[in-house]
């Protein structure tokens, strides 16, 4: 008991600063975020504002508001930002741990080459990737060394994009989506014969889909159509980002690929598996743990990517602006503090949804142990 | 003998507060700004040399990180003495109409400003029958640049419209020149604009956007926006990738014809590059505004609760007397805005620009602060964005007035 009690009374304070200092202003930021605070330009940075509730009306306007046309394009930007740097960072630092594994020459040397990009800042990643690709230097000129005419690709000024979609079809993409997905678990559900499980998800899976042919082809969030798509001028960025995180995701399946047994790996080569069974059939899967959790840090990484975009292509360039960018744009440069709080929550609702899950799973497995 | 010695105590107290105490000036003046900066807390010093003067500078061009400092110290209850704002409605809609700033109107009177500031700077300053902030300096926005020997070897003039200038584009395209207007980055768009604005709207036009009496979605003011797309079509597709001072090369190196920045371009090429004035590299007013003087202003004012207010109030008349002014714009690459300030000071620019500050019409500018509130400037981006995706005039005017009457423009 007496030990309890210290080990509570030792807690206490950090308890208690971690209750006012993180969840306490998360509150305070939600309720701001339901606010009009900023929509008085006399109100906004008054001594003491007087702030009205409104409600939801900050994310209705974010979403469907006539002016807020580049939230929903930094949101776009935002998703394909996250799948290409996941996607790029995993792929390249399992190619760079596998060229490790086979223990060439140097390793330690590689090792420490292709890690050291983590060791700087965002900050200063993005100042040299822009003066690497500017528009008249840098990678563009590469090819006069060799006598040949310099490449004119607009790396991070161009204001082309691809996959282009209309915001107004996003109802029924997500019905879509959601009911391709419901689907699958109900195909799973039956291989695995859960008959409850395979009753709701198709029940749930067919009236979206039935929604979204019918109605959610009508249902428009704004009355003209707003094409949205994937900027090219992101290329730049991402190809940054990777160069910083790929060092990180090499070192972190090296780990893992040292540490599958060699037992198995001589089982696989005694049943007569060629290297890319093994690879596909056995190393994979031993390493999906891993890229499990290397998912969880490059995602909230890239949902929460700011640093890296202001230094290369500065605040106000569009076709690379994400929402951590507009949120500090609205509130701290147009005094819109309501708009840029709902945008904070939004965030926090976007890396909940990346980490939660996570900690969800680890828990379980420390209770079954 | 006790009521003596508080009295000497007292007395005593006072004078020392008198000449010491502290002054923080609040700005973002650093590198090439900084030693005008310096030479005017040199001459306080010489004044009031008891004061400990702190000079708080935020680094970032035009502010953009100096102003967030500035607004989590007065949220959070630290005001500076006095700190540096682009004068005009950054101020105005921005502080004063949260009342966090004190009237000058009677420091305007006591020290003669009312007379030394041309008419149409006292009103870009003034809100509700106060004046609220004292200029330092004064920068025009609506210049075109050139280098006169490449316009010579390309057998063209300056153009004095923009019918002109793109009939000029045009010839000058034939010529093999790809891009003969140099742009750079996002807030130099917006630069352009404005001038193409002026141009086209008229000094009065221009005002009666920003008082609410023009819609931005009257034809005439839709019309600001074809002329712009016209104009870009004759600028260089990287414009993103490239700073102001990017941009003033290209014209210096013979890539582009034309630039049209603030007179701080003058600074960077006489300056730092070494080019004189008038013969290697020469200016007229951007098109279609001859006779306008499209200005914008460095100026100082006194949040109310500064802890050291008659210090900042001495700093403040020292900024607005001929003395300051004559001691800082020529260092800074501006000029004076008093009346009556020294040409024989200032370079052949300055002295040109000196000429026009004083028989030309006077606007305030839009991106540098004086005609709209940060609330609409910032979303102003937004805009120029919607445009420069979508190329629809119509589109960016009505987002235009949409963020015009959400912020409550002129109002």
């Amino acid at each position: 008991m007496r030990d309890r009690i210290t080990a509570f009374l030792v807690l206490l304070p950090s308890l208690a600063a971690v209750g006012i200092f993180v969840y306490g202003f998360i509150g305070q930021n939600l309720w701001v975020s339901l606010t009009d605070w900023g929509k008085n330009p006399a109100q906004a940075l008054a001594l003491r504002p007087e702030l009205r509730f409104v409600g939801l009306e900050n994310y209705r306007e974010l979403f469907t508001g006539f002016v807020d046309v580049r939230f929903r394009q930094s949101v776009v930007n935002l998703i394909f930002f996250t799948f290409f740097f996941m996607g790029g960072s995993l792929g390249l630092g399992l190619l760079l741990a596998m060229a490790l594994d086979r223990g060439p020459k140097g390793e330690g040397f590689f090792r420490t080459v292709f890690l050291f990009p983590m060791a700087l800042s965002f900050v200063v990643t993005g100042t040299i990737w822009r003066w690497l690709l500017q528009p008249q230097g840098g990678v563009n000129v590469l090819p006069t060394l060799f006598g040949l005419p310099p490449f004119h690709f607009p790396w991070l000024t161009t204001r082309q994009q691809t996959w282009v979609f209309d915001w107004n079809q996003l109802p029924f993409y997500t019905a879509l989506a959601v009911g391709l997905t419901l689907l699958y678990v109900a195909w799973k559900a039956h291989r695995e014969g859960e008959r409850k499980r395979l009753f709701w998800s198709l029940l749930s899976s067919g009236v979206l889909l039935v929604w979204a042919f019918t109605l959610g082809r009508t249902t428009h969030l704004l009355p003209y159509p707003e094409p949205h798509g994937f900027s090219l001028a992101l290329v730049g960025v991402i190809l940054a980002a990777v160069w910083q995180m790929s060092g990180y995701t090499m070192a972190l399946y090296l780990a893992g690929l040292r540490g599958i047994p060699v037992e198995v790996l001589e089982a696989a080569k005694v049943d007569g598996a060629s290297e890319w069974q093994t690879y596909r059939h056995v190393v994979l899967p031993l390493l999906a743990p891993i890229t499990l959790s290397a998912m969880i840090v490059l995602g909230h990484i890239a949902l929460k990517i700011f640093d890296l975009i202001f230094a290369m292509a500065g605040l106000d360039y569009a076709p690379t602006d994400v929402p951590a960018i507009y949120m500090y744009l609205l509130a701290f440069r147009g005094n819109q503090f309501a708009k840029g709080a709902a945008i904070g929550i939004l965030l926090l609702l976007l890396v909940a949804l990346v980490v939660i899950p996570y900690l969800v799973s680890q828990l379980r497995k420390e209770v079954r142990r | 003998m006790r009521k003596w010695l508080l009295a000497i105590g007292v007395a005593l107290g006072l004078s020392a507060l008198a000449q010491t105490g502290k002054l923080e000036i609040f700005s973002w003046w650093a590198g090439d700004e900084g030693p005008a900066l310096e030479a005017l807390i040199r001459l306080y010093k010489q004044k009031y040399p008891g004061v400990e003067v702190i000079n708080a500078t935020v680094t970032g061009g035009a502010g953009v990180n100096a102003k967030a400092v500035l607004k989590t110290r007065m949220l959070g209850g630290d005001p500076p003495d006095t700190f540096q704002v682009h004068a005009g409605q950054e101020l105005i809609g921005t502080w004063v109409v949260a009342e966090r700033m004190e009237d000058l109107t009677s420091l305007f009177r006591q020290e003669g400003w009312l007379q030394a500031f041309p008419k149409g700077l006292i009103d870009l300053l003034s809100y509700k029958g106060g004046i609220w902030s004292v200029p330092v300096n004064i920068h025009r926005s609506n210049v075109m640049w050139y280098i006169p020997a490449k316009l010579k070897e390309w057998g063209v003039a300056p153009p004095k419209t923009w019918a002109e200038f793109l009939a000029t584009c045009q010839t000058l395209k034939r010529k093999g020149l790809e891009a003969p207007l140099a742009l750079g980055e996002n807030w130099t768009q917006q630069h352009l604009w404005e001038s193409v604005a002026l141009a086209t709207l008229g000094a009065d036009g221009w005002a009666n956007l920003w008082s609410g009496k023009l819609k931005f979605t009257d034809p005439k003011a839709v019309a600001v926006w074809e002329t712009f797309g016209k104009v870009l079509d004759c600028a260089n597709k990287d414009a993103a990738g490239l700073s102001w001072q990017q941009a003033v090369d290209r014209v210096v190196q013979g890539q582009a014809a034309f630039n049209i920045m603030g007179d701080w371009a003058a600074g960077y090429m006489s300056t730092t590059l070494k080019l004189k004035p008038g013969t290697d590299f020469a200016w007229v007013p951007s098109p279609g505004t001859s006779g306008i003087f499209m200005m914008l202003s460095d100026s100082f004012g006194l949040p109310k609760g500064a802890k050291n207010r008659q210090n900042a109030l001495n700093w403040l008349k020292l900024v607005g007397s001929k003395e300051g002014q004559d001691a800082f714009n020529p260092l800074k690459g501006s000029i004076a805005a008093r009346l009556d300030s020294d040409p024989a000071k200032y370079n052949a620019y300055g002295q040109s620009a000196m000429k026009d500050w004083k028989t030309n019409r006077i606007v305030g500018s839009l991106v540098h602060g004086a005609v709209a509130p940060e609330s609409f400037m910032s979303q102003f981006g937004t805009v120029m964005e919607i445009f420069l995706q979508s190329k629809n005039p119509q589109a960016a005017a009505n987002a235009a007035q949409a963020i015009a009457n959400q912020v409550g423009l002129g109002r």
